[in-house]
Parts: structure tokens; sequence; C-alpha cells
């Protein structure tokens, strides 16, 4: 009990150090912070720096998900994320660096959900995020890239997290280009104007091996890795998110989310053509309606979701893999393969936080 | 006849005989006050050990060094984590400007198990950071002079000696080179083999801290449990009068239809009644005992065991109910022998007091034999028993064994007193307190475990004191001690200092792990201070050329003893084993301890800091030379000490440290004597029949009163006299089997004749207001309540 | 004369009442005289032979017993006169439990510092307690201890014996026999009796007899 407790208040330091004030939102990250660098809608990726660490940002990650099959049609889904949240702006060396990092992994398949967490400090080579040759890692989890020379770094990746029960080891082969989320990276987060900067690629191909309780599983499958930092994304008012990200089988591709307040909540989507077209859409495009709510770990939390988008005939019911996949880490969050089905069919993976 | 009516009539007697009901309460709320006392403090003390054993818990965890006991490089860390190993970096050393040893931990990697400290208590935010705050324990703050002062924080969770900061807080405060360690949980898989650079030392199993602060609670325990048993004395001799005094009540009630399953039933429901009120009153008083001796318990703690308890106690139901439930079954305990009689009770029986002595009388000899038994088994465990267990269980076998046996001896010490007396009065003297030995031996036996428990531990004490003050002596011969702040302000030091000093001697140590534990390397630089003072307990020859020349080691008794070593062995160090030439005593220290000269100490331990020196100078100069050093190297306060304060100080530690000793051995001898005083309130109702034809001879009351008051003080005096060698046996129990077996050293037994002379004052004193009471009511006896005896059936 | 009372008088207080037990009692007995105190059961003659024991002191009147003036005795004159004067068998309970019945009979006259072996020994035969001598009271039955009592009282040769319904407690064969003993041993004494007894069969057999009642002695006629 005692070691939750500790996790609890670390979770706090971990998103919102350096600070009085208790926590608003979601794990604090409604909270305005000065001395950081705000997101800025004049800014154009530049790779491959934007791959790498802004340690004057507040937050930031490195956030993968992949939908996978096993040789017997088996449903797995797999994340490897890493966060990297700073107690001050700028790096230092040794123990004086104030960057913090937490990677997350998980293994689910209809029947299970694992994950494992792990902490670690900047400066001391402990976990970290290097450009070139592209590295991002915690411990001995890594992400790592194996990109031909001249080719984008993210464009071939190795990644493996291992945790208590599960292992996996993947090789990720984009098939479509870096996509920029928002407009043209700059991801809004509510009417107030709070933003991040925001791309993804949305269009790799996975091969590798997943290891649960003890045996080796070959699987294949999709993976959709998502970059983002910024200093303070969500409004005050703003308790949590609804995220999709939803790969259709006829190649597009959309990401939607709805940052919930206490009234309507902001919604965004951005289209994704499958040649990797990037449509962002007007408010009020995406619809989100859940259908169904189950108890996950001591909460009520909505499973299963219609998901609409009229100016694309998206008219779609997505149902969890496995409606317990829940993340009880430090932040604990709801993470899992989603597959939907009803105008479109296709698998994806579904994020929501502050449900408590 | 209704049951209700039956026990009004039985509670009646208590409003006639409001004294009785009064010691009755007395005795069960002693008993039960002295054992929640200790209960309470025990819980207490336990209770904060979750909090305080935080840092100390440290070392309860495996680590990762450096083969050579050089710093753990940053990247080595950084390496090994990608590896997979889940290692935690600790760095540590002596807070320059400060008593105190700083700890900078990473609370991101930290092992669970290696909790620090509530985490309520701790502000994170303002923790982890470079410029985060310093924890210190309660009251440090104030004479903290640190170099550009941290954000320091005060605690009552951190054990005294100890500062607690975030790593890169603590990086920058040490200029630490690297880490000092890398911890890991101690069930942590390791990834692969272990790289031959680095050396895992687990923590050896008889190190842990909780061992030594579970004998003092022990210790407590015992002592808590010597005084409800003696509190329970007298409890069973109020309630054997009660129910003598109602015999008439029983019989009419018996006689009037009441069965005599009904009549056990009211008493029992009477005691149920009662117990539970005296229990509520225990409690209390036993929270107000716990309250005036835990400030003592927690400097005793400190002193013994470096384990920090806060001097305040909190408040846990869990005392109420255990005492209450002690209370009402220690009354049940004591009353079974009563209410069994009463069972058995003949409708019109007469009253036959010295029948039932007969009765007793087998008793005894059945009773001897089980505490000869017990005896035996004691001298088995002393001369065989291994451990600290068979340390507790030579006491405690020791102990029962002789209560047991007292009565037999007394018996007979008083059969032959008979014999050799000449007189008729002597004669019956013995005779008659020989007759009283049944009913006052439960007494008696208290009495006899309270004195010996005081003379065994008083000498244990004592022996420990003059040890331990002689020990200082030697062990401080030097006459100023100086620590510099860095390596700069030493070399600056010395080169000051060398003109005004006779000899300057570095104490400088490392750390490393000898043995499989954690331990402690001192190098001792070869000068007639030491070759003329250190306390050595065994010695090779040429015991000092061979440690000044490098080739030999000395060892603390801990190490020598837990060891197993003799001299000549060979004590495995870093860059190779070297011989054991001599041990010395180390006494207040649970570590091992190893002495090498101060060349090799620097040759196999380069990295070390050099910042500790011994001063000799001309005691008349010191103080002098002391104020100028402060004044010329603006050093604080606590970097130069001069010998004799650090006796006091030390001595004040000790004498705390055995403060709650000496008020539970009061308290326990009062309530021995409380035990008196209820035993001849008991009697006194018997000795009416007893007394009442030997005044009609021709004694006066006043003679009898006297002869009375005097065989009360005789037989203390006799208990005194055989409790003072088992107290001898009990400190020499103390001293050489459970000191050895919990703190591994083993000191030399004296006694004090003059201690013993004041506990004969003190019994005596015990004894004179004990029977002061029935002495003064015998002697103010009417007439009419002696004569009544020769007319008037009981 | 051994004994002299004239205008005795004793309250006591119960509860809340006084009660005048002996209301101006006059009484003589000379040496080697024997003498029954008779009266209804509270009628004070046990506190009579109390006051002439010297085991409480009266409140008026005159009681001089052996030559001692027993108004104005201090404690420890009373007990003197009890020590080395004065005989007494109680109803019961006369004998010390710790000491064995040797050390019984022979408490009084050492403590008087009178013991006479030969007359010891002479009364052990003549009460008939050879072979029970190392016993304990307890170990005894009623007969036999009222006959130790007996012995014990004449151990010292007091000049008088005083008894207290000696063989009250006891059945009548038993009493007649240790009555005869008593009243043979008082004669070869050559010792003054004074006895309480509710029994005229036991005081008819003692040389005169008085009868308490009411507070004042009354002069009971020997029957013819």
């Amino acid at each position: 009990m005692r070691v939750k407790g500790w996790l609890a208040i670390l979770a706090t330091v971990l998103v919102c150090a350096g600070q009085e004030a208790p926590a608003q939102g979601f794990a604090g990250m409604g909270e305005a912070v000065k001395g950081f660098a705000n997101p800025d809608p004049s800014h154009r990726f530049a790779f491959p720096a934007d791959h790498g660490a802004h340690p004057d940002f507040r937050i930031e990650w490195w956030y993968l998900t992949a939908t996978l099959t096993g040789p017997d049609g088996t449903d797995y889904g797999a994340q490897w994320t890493l966060f990297r949240t700073a107690l001050r702006p700028g790096e230092g060396t040794g123990f004086a660096s104030p960057q913090l990092w937490m990677g997350h992994a998980a293994l689910t398949s209809a029947e299970r959900h694992l994950f494992a967490e792990k902490l670690g400090r900047g400066g001391v080579g402990q976990a970290g995020v290097k450009v070139s040759p592209f590295a991002a890692w915690i411990d001995d989890w890594q992400m790592i890239s194996r990109a031909s020379p001249g080719a984008d770094a993210l464009s071939a990746l190795d990644l493996n997290a291992s945790g208590a029960g599960f292992a996996y080891r993947l090789a990720l082969e984009a098939k479509g280009p870096i996509v920029a989320q928002g407009d043209q990276g700059y991801s809004v987060k509510s009417a107030a104007g709070q933003a991040s900067h925001y791309y993804s690629q949305p269009f790799y191909t996975v091969t590798g091996t997943i290891t649960l309780e003890g045996k080796d599983i070959a699987v294949t499958g999709q993976a959709w890795l998502d970059r983002e930092w910024s200093s303070q994304p969500l409004a005050p008012d703003q308790t949590g998110w609804d995220w999709f990200s939803l790969k259709f089988d006829d190649g597009a591709r959309l990401m939607g989310f709805r940052l919930r307040d206490g009234g309507a909540g902001y919604l965004s989507a951005t289209w994704i053509d499958a040649d990797g077209t990037p449509t962002p859409m007007p408010p009020g495009a995406l619809r989100l309606t859940p259908l169904e709510e189950t108890r996950v770990a001591g909460r009520d939390i909505p499973v299963c979701w219609r998901v609409e988008l009229p100016q694309k005939a998206v008219d779609v019911t997505a149902a969890a893999l496995n409606p317990q996949s829940f993340m009880d880490t430090t932040v604990p969050y709801w993470e899992g393969p989603i597959v939907f089905s009803g105008s479109h069919t296709g698998r994806g993976y579904l994020e929501m936080t502050g449900y408590e | 006849m209704r049951p209700a009516v039956g026990l009004l009539a039985l509670l009646s007697h208590w409003r006639r005989h409001p004294f009785q009901l009064a010691m009755l309460l007395v005795g069960l709320s002693l008993a039960t006050a002295l054992w929640s006392g200790v209960q309470a403090i025990n819980a207490e003390a336990r209770a904060s050990y979750d909090r305080a054993a935080n840092v100390l818990g440290l070392d309860g965890l495996p680590r990762l060094t450096m083969v050579d006991g050089s710093a753990v490089p940053l990247a080595r860390y950084g390496d090994l984590r990608r590896a997979g190993w889940p290692v935690s970096p600790v760095i540590e050393g002596p807070l320059p400007g400060s008593d105190l040893r700083l700890i900078g931990i990473d609370l991101l990697t930290l092992p669970t198990e290696a909790r620090l400290m509530d985490p309520a208590a701790l502000d994170l935010q303002g923790f982890v950071a470079v410029g985060g705050e310093v924890l210190v324990p309660a009251g440090a703050a104030a004479r903290l002079r640190l170099p550009d002062q941290p954000r320091l924080r005060e605690t009552a969770d951190l054990p005294p000696g100890i500062a607690l900061a975030d790593i890169a807080q603590a990086e920058r405060i040490l200029a630490a080179p690297g880490l000092s360690y890398l911890l890991l949980s101690r069930d942590a898989a390791l990834p692969a083999d272990l790289p031959a650079d680095l050396v895992l030392a687990r923590p050896a199993a008889g190190e842990d801290i909780a061992r030594l602060t579970d004998s003092f609670h022990l210790n407590l325990t015992a002592f808590g449990l010597l005084s409800f048993a003696v509190g329970l004395f007298i409890v069973y001799s109020t309630i054997g009068l009660a129910f003598e005094q109602r015999r008439g009540v029983f019989r009419t009630l018996r006689a009037l239809g009441l069965s005599a399953a009904a009549l056990t039933g009211l008493l029992l429901a009477e005691l149920l009644l009662l117990s539970p009120a005296a229990g509520v009153i225990g409690v209390g008083l036993g929270y107000l005992v716990a309250a005036v001796l835990l400030p003592d318990v927690a400097a005793t703690l400190r002193g013994l065991y470096g384990a920090e308890v806060p001097g305040t106690l909190g408040f846990r139901p869990a005392w109420w109910l255990g005492g209450l439930a002690i209370s009402v079954a220690g009354t049940l305990m004591a009353a079974a022998q009563s209410l069994w009689r009463l069972w058995h009770l003949p409708l019109l029986a007469t009253a036959q007091p010295r029948a039932w002595a007969h009765q007793a009388a087998s008793g005894v000899r059945w009773q001897a034999g089980v505490g000869a038994g017990l005896l035996a088994l004691a001298c088995g465990l002393g001369l065989w028993g291994v451990g600290l267990w068979a340390g507790f269980g030579l006491l405690a076998a020791l102990l029962l064994g002789a209560a047991l046996i007292l009565p037999l001896i007394l018996h007979a010490l008083t059969f032959c007193a008979g014999r050799l007396a000449r007189g008729v009065l002597a004669q019956w003297f013995w005779a008659d307190t020989r007759q009283q030995l049944p009913g006052l031996s439960l007494a008696l036996m208290a009495l006899m475990l309270a004195l010996s428990a005081n003379v065994g531990v008083g000498t244990m004490v004592g022996s420990f004191r003059l040890t331990f003050t002689g020990w200082l002596d030697q062990r401080l011969a030097s006459e100023l001690y100086v620590t510099a702040r860095s390596a700069e302000e030493a070399a600056e030091l010395t080169a000051w200092l060398a003109p005004r000093t006779t000899v300057i001697l570095p104490i400088w140590s490392a750390e490393t792990m000898i043995e499989g534990q954690p331990a402690e390397v001192y190098g001792m630089t070869d000068h007639a201070t030491y070759r003329d003072n250190w306390p050595i307990l065994l010695g090779a020859a040429e015991m000092w050329d061979r440690l000044a020349a490098g080739q030999a080691v000395l060892l603390n008794e801990q190490l020598y003893r837990r060891g197993g070593l003799a001299l000549g062995d060979l004590v495995d160090l870093p860059g190779g084993a070297l011989p054991v030439a001599g041990v010395y005593s180390d006494y207040g220290n649970p570590r091992p301890q190893v002495i090498v000269a101060t060349d090799l100490l620097v040759a196999r331990f380069p990295d070390i800091p050099r910042l500790r020196f011994a001063l000799r100078v001309d005691p008349a100069q010191s103080a002098a030379l002391a104020q100028e050093m402060r004044a010329v190297f603006d050093l604080p306060e606590a970097a130069v000490l001069d010998n004799t304060r650090v006796k006091a100080m030390s001595l004040q530690v000790f004498e705390r440290t055995f403060a709650v000793t000496g008020a539970l051995n009061v308290l326990t001898l009062s309530v021995a004597g409380v035990a008196i005083f209820a035993s001849l309130m008991t009697l006194s109702g018997m000795r009416v029949v007893q007394l009442a034809p030997v005044w009609a001879l021709g004694l006066t009351k006043g003679r009898l009163a006297a002869l009375d008051f005097a065989r009360t003080l005789v037989l203390a005096v006799l208990t005194l006299v055989i409790a003072l060698p088992l107290g001898l046996v009990l400190a020499w129990a103390l001293l050489a089997v459970v000191n050895v077996a919990a703190f591994g050293w083993r000191l030399p037994m004296a006694v004090f004749p003059a201690d013993w002379l004041a506990l004969a004052g003190f019994t005596l004193l015990a004894a004179s207001l004990a029977a002061l009471g029935p002495w003064r009511r015998l002697a103010r006896m009417a007439p009419a309540n002696l004569l009544r005896v020769f007319s008037h059936a009981r | 004369m051994l004994l002299l009372a004239s205008g005795l008088t004793k309250t006591y207080r119960t509860g809340d009442e006084l009660v005048r037990v002996l209301d101006g009692v006059d009484l003589t007995l000379k040496a080697g005289e024997s003498l029954a105190l008779t009266g209804e059961s509270g009628s004070g003659k046990s506190t009579l032979l109390h006051l002439v024991a010297g085991l409480d002191s009266p409140d008026a009147g005159r009681l001089v017993v052996a030559g001692t003036d027993m108004v104005q005795a201090t404690d420890v004159q009373r007990a003197a006169l009890r020590r080395d004067a004065v005989g007494l068998v109680f109803q019961q309970f006369n004998l010390i439990p710790s000491l064995d019945i040797a050390a019984n009979m022979a408490f009084q006259a050492r403590l008087a510092g009178r013991l006479d072996l030969g007359w010891l020994e002479e009364l052990v035969q003549a009460l008939g307690l050879q072979g029970l001598i190392h016993r304990y009271p307890e170990q005894l039955s009623g007969g036999q201890q009222q006959r130790v009592a007996i012995g014990r009282a004449l151990a010292g040769r007091p000049r008088l014996v005083l008894a207290d319904e000696p063989t009250g407690n006891l059945d009548e064969a038993t009493g007649d026999a240790v009555m005869a003993l008593l009243l043979q041993l008082v004669a070869q004494a050559g010792a003054g009796l004074l006895m309480v007894t509710h029994s005229p069969r036991l005081a008819a057999r003692l040389d005169r007899r008085v009868h308490l009642a009411a507070g004042r002695l009354h002069t009971v006629e020997p029957l013819a």
C-alpha cells in the first residue's frame, strides 16, 4: 500500500513538478507553468531533430500502439510508451538533469492485459532519446532506428520491452509518410487555445515475437506512433480525454479525440487518406457516443463506442478487445486495442484518461 | 432463591469492607498498569520502527560496490540499468560542517523495501532536484553550519546522525566523484553474471538491527510479565481474603438453597463485574507509566541501537482492549483456586486454617520439585546453550525455578532456626513464622523476583558502566579531535597545528565488506598514544610492530566473536587478506570493525576522505587551542571536540540508556511491597486464632504485634539473602550469555555491595510499610475480638 | 484471699446501645477453694471470668487477683498476672496451632520460668497424653485438646485456675472424664478454681456456686 502511495506522489512530481498548487485536470496537466516553452503555431517540423526530445517543453511522449495477430488468428495489442517530464526547462548533466522519464509497456489479448512501468532520471544514461542514430530507451526497454541512411529515422524501428509475465520484440516498417496532426502539426486542445505539437506515423507494418506467460508467439500486424510535446495541453476545466486511432481495412486512418469538460467537450479529428494526406476535420465533424460502460479497476469506463464522421460516411461501433485493458500505473488510465465494424471495419487503439 | 438476591448479599460484603475492595482494585490495576504500560511502550516503539528503521533499512539490502572500493562511475550506473540491472544509486558521505552522514538517494529507482519514511512526511516536489531539501533529524538544523546553506527541513522520522537528500543534491554537496554503491532489491533477479570489477554484498541475517531492538523489547516484555505476575499475587491474596471472610455468608446462602454451581456462578459474575473496572483504571495508569518512561525508552533505543523513536505517545485502542482482557484473565487465574475450593466447600464445614496449611505443605514439595527441575534446566542452558534465546531461556528458568523453590528453602530455614532457638518465645516465633509461609509465599516469591531482578540488572548495568568508563578513558586518549570540511582545509589545519601539538594522528576510515557484512576499516598511526592506551583484549606477540608494518590487523570484539576468528586467522580485505594480531573492545558499536596501519588504509582505499585527526597536546592547553582553532578556521563547534566532553556525552547517553531499567526496577519492587501488604491483610483474619492463645497465656498485644512486625522483616531479609546470589547469577547470565549473543561483547562482572545495602534498606522499608498496617491493627485490637475466639464457633 | 471483687461493673457497647453486663459484682475466693459461676447465656459470666483473668479491664469497682490490683494494672502487669498466677482453660481454641502438644503444654510454664519437668510428666501421665505429645493440635480430638489445655493451665502451678465452659464442646461422657481430671489435678496442685458453666450438674461438683443474673451475683445454697 505504501508503495502505491509513493508512486501516486511521484506521479504528481512527474507531471506538475515545481508547483505549489494542488493538481488540476488529469494528472495535473491542466496547469500553466512558467519558464517552459509554449507551442508555436508557426513551427514546422524539422526531422530528425524533432524526433528527439524538446527539453524546454514540460511534457513529451513517444507513444506506439500495435494491433497484432498470431498464427492462429488470435488478436493481440501491444503498447510501448516513453514519457518525458521536466522539473525545469532545459538540460543538465548527471543527476543535475531536470528531466524525468517514465516508460509504460503493455501486452493485451482478449483474456489478459499485462503491463509494466519504469521510472528513471535523465542525465545519467538510464533513460532518454538520442536523435542520431535514433534511440529512445528506459533501462533495457528500447525503440531504436534501423533505417537505411538517407531515410527517415523512424521509417524502420526495433522495439522491445518486458515485464512480469510478458515480453515482446517487434520490427516496424513504415509503409507511408509521417503525418502532421491538427494545423500542420499544431494540435489545438481547447476552445481557449491550449495546444501541442503533434505528429504521427500511422502506417507501420509489424513482424515480431511476443512472449506471453512463457510462450513465444510469432505475430504480424500494424502499428501507429504518436509524437507529441507541449507545456500545457489541457485547459484547467478539462478532466480527461478519449482518444481513438482507427486503421481502416482500406488503408485510410482516422485520429480523433474528445477532451472532456463540464459541457459537450472539445472534439477534434484528422482524416488520413491511405496515401498519408491528412485532412483536419472542422469542429463538430466528429461524434463520439459511449454505448456501454464496464466496471474497470473500481471505475466505470466506456469500453464500447459509436464513432461517427458523416463527412467521410463513417459510422462504426468500436469495442475493446479486452475491456479490462487498464494501466494501473503511477498515472492510471485505460489503453487497449479495439475492433470496429459498421460502415467500415478495422482495428485500432483507444485511450481514455481521467475516469475516477 | 433468586440469583440477583444472592449477588446483592455477596456484594454487600464490599460495602462493609471498602478497604478490601480498594485493595483488590489496586492490585489488579497495578498489575494491569505495569503490563499495559510496558506493552504501550513496546507498541509505540515498534510502530515507529516502520518510520524510523527506514534509512537503516538501506543497510538491509544487497549492494554492489567496485572491487577496489572506489566510487562507482556514473556512466557505469547507466550502462547497468540499460543492461537490465535493477540497481539504484546511492551517494553517501559525511555532511560537511556537521556530525551527520548525508545519504543521497534516487527515489525513482529506489527498491520498494527501502521505503525511507512516511511519504506524507516528505515533500517530494521540494526534494527531487538539485537544490532540493536536505532532511535532517529533529533538532539538528540549528547546530548545522553548512558551507552554502541548502534548504533544510527537520523531521522526526529520521534517525539521529543521518541527513537525507535527493541524489542530485547530495552529489553536489559532497562533490562526490561517483556513486558510493548501488542498491538492489532483496530478491532481485539478476540479468547476467556479475561483472568482474563489481562485488555484491548481501547483508548477513545476524546484522539486522531488528534483532537488536527485539532483544531490548524482549527485555521490556519480560519486565512487563514479571510486574504483572507480581501484581497478580496481590489479586490472589485479596480474592482469597474476600472468600475466607465470606465463608459464613456462603454457608448461609447454601443452606438457604443456593446450589454450589449457582454460588460459584455468582462469585464469577462478581469478579467479571470488578475486573473490567480495575482493568480500565489499570490501562489508564499504564498509559501514564508509559508516557513517563517513553522518553527514556526513546533515549535507550537511540543510545543502544541508533534507532529513533519519537518520545511521545500515541493512542492505540488495542491497548485498552488488551489491558482489559489481561485484567479479566488475570483475575480469573488468581481466583481459580478460591472458586475451586468454594465449589467443593462442604455445606457445614468449620474453619480449619491449619488443615489448609498442611494441604499446602504437600503442594510446596511438589512445587519445589518443579523448581529444582527448572534450575537444572537453567544450569544446562548456561553450560551448553547458544544464542540469545538460550540466554533468555536461562534467565526465565533460573528465575521461575528459584521462585518455586523459595517456600521450601524458607521452610527449612525457619525450621532450623526454631531448632536452634533456646527461648520459648523464640521457638514459638519460628514455628509461627513457618506456619505463615503458605499464606505469604506467593508474596515472598514476588518479592524475591523483584529483588533478584534488581540485583541482577543493577550488577549488569554497574559492570557495564565501570567497563565503559575505563574503556572511554583508553579509547579517548588524545586531548582533541578535529574534523576538517575539505581536503584543502585538512591540509591547512595540519600545517597550522604541527608546531602547536605533540603529534597529529589521522583518524581515517573506509567502508567495506568483511565476512559478508558491511564493516569499517580504520587506519591507525603507530604512536605511544595507542600502544599505551588502546583497550586490547587479546594480543599476539609484537602486535603493534606488525600492525605498524602493515603485516597484521586488529579486530573489534564483535567481529572477533561473531566471525569465530582466532589470532593468526586471515581476514579478507580489499587488496589482500591479513592475519589477526589483536582484539580490542568496542562497546556501543554494533558493526564489525578492523584496524590497519594508516599507510595500508590509504594504499588500499585511495579515495577515502582524509578529514579527521586526533591531536596530542598539553592537557592544560587543549581548551585554548580548541578555541583558537575554531576562530582561525571558522570551524563549527562540533568540528573540534575535546576528550572530556566526549566522555561526558558518552556517559550521559549511557545513563539515559539504563534509566528505564532503573525505573521499572523500583516499580516492580513497590508492587512486591503491595503484594506483601495484601497477603498480610489476608492472613490477619486467621492470625487472631493463632495469636489469641499466646496472648491469653501472658503476652501483651503490643509485644505480639512487635513480634509480628519483626516476622515480616525477617522473612523479607531472608528472601533478600536468597535473592542476592540469585541476582548475581542473573547478572552473570546477562553479561556472559545474553550480552554476547545480543551485542557481541562480553563484559567483566563487578559486584557492588554498597548497592546491596541500599537495596536491603529499601526492602526493609517496603516490608515495614507493608507490615505497618497489620501491626497497628493488632496492637489496637479490642480484647473482645481476641476473646471471641475462645467462645464462638467461627 | 486469692480473689477479691467488690462493686465490679463492666459496660459493653453493642451497636449504638450501651449494655451494663456487670453491675456491682461482689465475689471472693480463697486458695484451694473451687467456685462454680452459672448464669444464662449472655448474663456476663464469661466477662467476669475475663476480668479476673486480666484479659479485660473493669470499668469500676475493686478487683484484686493474687495480690494484683486489676483496676489499676497496666497491660504489662495484666500480662504478667496471666503468665505467672493464672491458668486458663477455654471452651475451645486453647492451643497454639503452630506448636506441638509438648511445646503447648510447657509453653506457659516456660514463659513464667517455672518449668518443672517432673510435674509436667506427671500431668501427661494423668491426662493420658502419652504418645500424643509430638502431634499438632489439629490432629487431636476435642476431648484430647481440652485435656492438653488443662495440662498446660496446670503446668506452671498457678495459684488460680480459670475455666470457661471447659467441657462445653464435648459430649457428656468425655466432658465428665475431663471434668474429673480437672478437679483432681486442681486439688493436687492446691490451686483455687473459678469455673464458668451453665450446667447445674457440673456446678454441683464444686465447693461453692454463685449465679449471675441481671449483672449481680446471687449465692446458690448447695442442694443437700
